[in-house]
């Protein structure tokens, strides 16, 4: 029985009258402690799917299994790092932290406990020193490590990573890569993290999973990546294995499933 | 779940963010002699106060000048002032009827527009968020509003009049129909504003909706609220003196209509003063609690 299953998921909308299929028949199996990486172009649906899976958006077909129970509906044991960081703005990073952890621990840990535990995610984000500013405040990347810091502290059963690194610039978001990984190797969390960057699905994953394009997208391939860990960025340069799984995701992205734009 | 942005707002629903200068000058100025903070604070008075202070001593000087020949319609401000000396120095003088000091005329005009205005914020912020967050709501009501909202206040009057038989009440009543409008609109801008991150914040975390009410709702809502809760002020104000003219009693609005059926027209130029600061105070007000109230969260 894996961890999580998405079986046989589809999903419609309807606006205006007019119905559009954006995810047809997607099956996925997930162990506990696999990081997957879900990759495709823009708008084929990979959002869609990570809202499945939190329960944010209910499946037209088919459902999720977490640990055998269905999903229902959001929950603090799916917690969401999403795109655009999502802190409250009229909350310092202590208290965006707080507020997961109290809502979570309530009853559960005392008072001076949970505390602790909002202080002890900050550090492991790095974010401690800036627990006291509010997120206009801080950097971008400071602001997606106190995303991930609230996630982590809900103790999730499974991550959810929505392109965490999007919108960060390269240097900033290789040094989020690596904190990333090196807390994946510590906690040992169950990840799926939808990207668009190549490099970044190779780095980080167990498993490649790759989407068609929309609509009715679904998944094309699922590939393992058999690198060992810990990884390094800079002995991955002229690693056959690293280079030969990248080629593998380009072939897919550019040659058999290119974007519907770039094929016109 | 995208969400509609039907903006039906009056004026900007978005308050202009606070700046906020903290980050700006990280370095805590070195102490510096006596002398140049003399000159600096000097330098700040000058340009700060100087501009508003000269110009209103030139547009004083320059009425002076067209209000002097012995023909003008219109007082001199030195004529105002020896015409109503009596009224400027003793804004407290309690006298018989609607023979009151200013103060008294002011603060009877502002227990109406408290009245009115506290009643308009309640009803508006509550209206707000069942239209903000029912679409249903928003679909039925919406229409209602936005004819009802276009009525001049005083064409209210003659209604309300009608139907409470009595100056105070219907006065009360023109205040919170010209204030209630902003105030719900803007709050209902506000509250569909809410980004759909933060309400999937709520959902992940499962708040529940007091906690969504009071963690989410409010803290995001409260810079369009106040947006509406200052144009609802300011309205107020405006109506206030309109609607005191027709229903008389003791009341700045009376006071000017009396002042002209007695042709003092330098009273009248006196309770203009009075109005015009008391409602630059009332605004101001606003503004400063709505700015207290939205540290930090307005900057995005
Ligand atoms: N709530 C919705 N209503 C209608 N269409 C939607 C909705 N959410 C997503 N879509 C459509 O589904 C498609 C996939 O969206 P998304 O999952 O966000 O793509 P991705 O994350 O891969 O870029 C898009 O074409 C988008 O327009
Ligand atoms: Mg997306």
């Amino acid at each position: 029985m894996a961890y999580l299953k998405i079986d046989h998921v589809g999903i419609s909308f309807q606006r205006a009258g007019a119905t559009t299929e954006v995810l047809r028949d997607v099956n996925l199996s997930i162990e506990k402690g696999e990081y997957v990486s879900i990759i495709g172009h823009s708008g084929c649906g990979k959002s869609t799917v990570l809202n499945i899976v939190a329960g944010l958006l209910p499946p037209s077909q088919g459902g999720v299994l977490l640990e055998g129970r269905a999903v229902e509906g959001p929950g603090p044991d799916r917690a969401v790092v999403f795109q655009n960081h999502s802190l409250l703005p009229w909350l310092t990073v202590r208290e965006n932290v707080e507020l997961a952890v109290n809502k979570v621990f309530r009853g559960r840990k005392s008072k001076a406990e949970r505390r602790d535990w909002t202080r002890h995610n900050l550090e492991l984000v790095h974010m401690a020193h800036a627990e006291n500013k509010r997120p206009h405040e801080i950097s971008g990347g400071m602001k997606q490590r106190v995303g991930i810091a609230r996630a982590l502290a809900m103790e999730p059963k499974i991550l959810l990573l929505d392109e965490p690194f999007g919108a960060l610039d390269a240097l900033t978001r290789a040094h989020l890569q690596d904190q990333v990984m090196e807390i994946h190797s510590r906690l040992g969390n169950t990840i799926i993290m939808i990207t668009h960057d190549v490099d970044e699905a190779v780095l980080l994953s167990d498993r490649i999973v790759m989407m068609t394009n929309g609509p009715a997208a679904t998944i094309g391939e699922d590939m393992h990546v058999a690198l060992e860990r810990p990884r390094r960025r800079l002995e991955l340069v002229g690693n056959s294995t690293y280079n030969d799984a990248r080629a593998a995701v380009l072939e897919f992205l550019y040659a058999r499933h290119r974007a519907p734009t770039l094929a016109a | 779940m995208v969400h509609s942005a039907r903006v039906l707002a009056l004026p900007n629903p978005k308050i202009p963010a606070p700046t906020r200068q903290t980050a700006l000058h990280p370095l805590v100025p070195k102490p510096v002699s006596v002398l140049s903070r003399v000159v600096r604070l000097g330098t700040s008075v000058a340009t700060q106060v100087a501009p508003p202070v000269l110009t209103i001593a030139l547009l004083l000087l320059l009425w002076q000048m067209l209000a002097s020949s012995p023909t003008s319609a219109l007082p001199s401000p030195l004529k105002v002032i020896d015409d109503s000396w009596e009224i400027i120095v003793d804004p407290f003088k309690v006298g018989n009827g609607i023979d009151q000091g200013l103060f008294w005329h002011v603060s009877a005009s502002l227990i109406r527009v408290g009245y009115g205005y506290i009643l308009a914020a309640i009803v508006g912020i509550g209206f707000g968020v069942l239209l903000g967050q029912s679409t249903l709501a928003m679909r039925g009501l919406d229409p209602v509003f936005q004819v009802l909202r276009t009525i001049p206040p005083l064409a209210w009057l003659p209604l309300s009049l009608a139907a409470f038989r009595d100056g105070q009440p219907s006065a009360i009543f023109v205040i919170f129909i010209t204030s209630v409008w902003p105030i719900l609109i803007n709050t209902s801008v506000g509250i569909r504003n809410i980004p759909q991150d933060y309400r999937n914040v709520a959902k992940v975390l499962r708040l529940s909706p007091i906690e969504f009410f009071t963690r989410i709702m409010v803290p995001a809502t409260v810079p369009h609220m106040f947006t509406g809760l200052r144009i609802g002020i300011g309205l107020s104000w405006l109506a206030i003196v309109a609607a005191e003219m027709l229903i008389g009693g003791v009341g700045i609005g009376f006071f000017i209509w009396d002042a002209w059926n007695s042709s003092l027209i330098s009273d009248i130029i006196v309770a203009l003063v009075y109005v015009g600061v008391v409602g630059f105070l009332l605004d101001r007000s606003i503004a400063a609690i709505g700015h207290l109230l939205t540290r930090g969260t307005a900057a995005q």
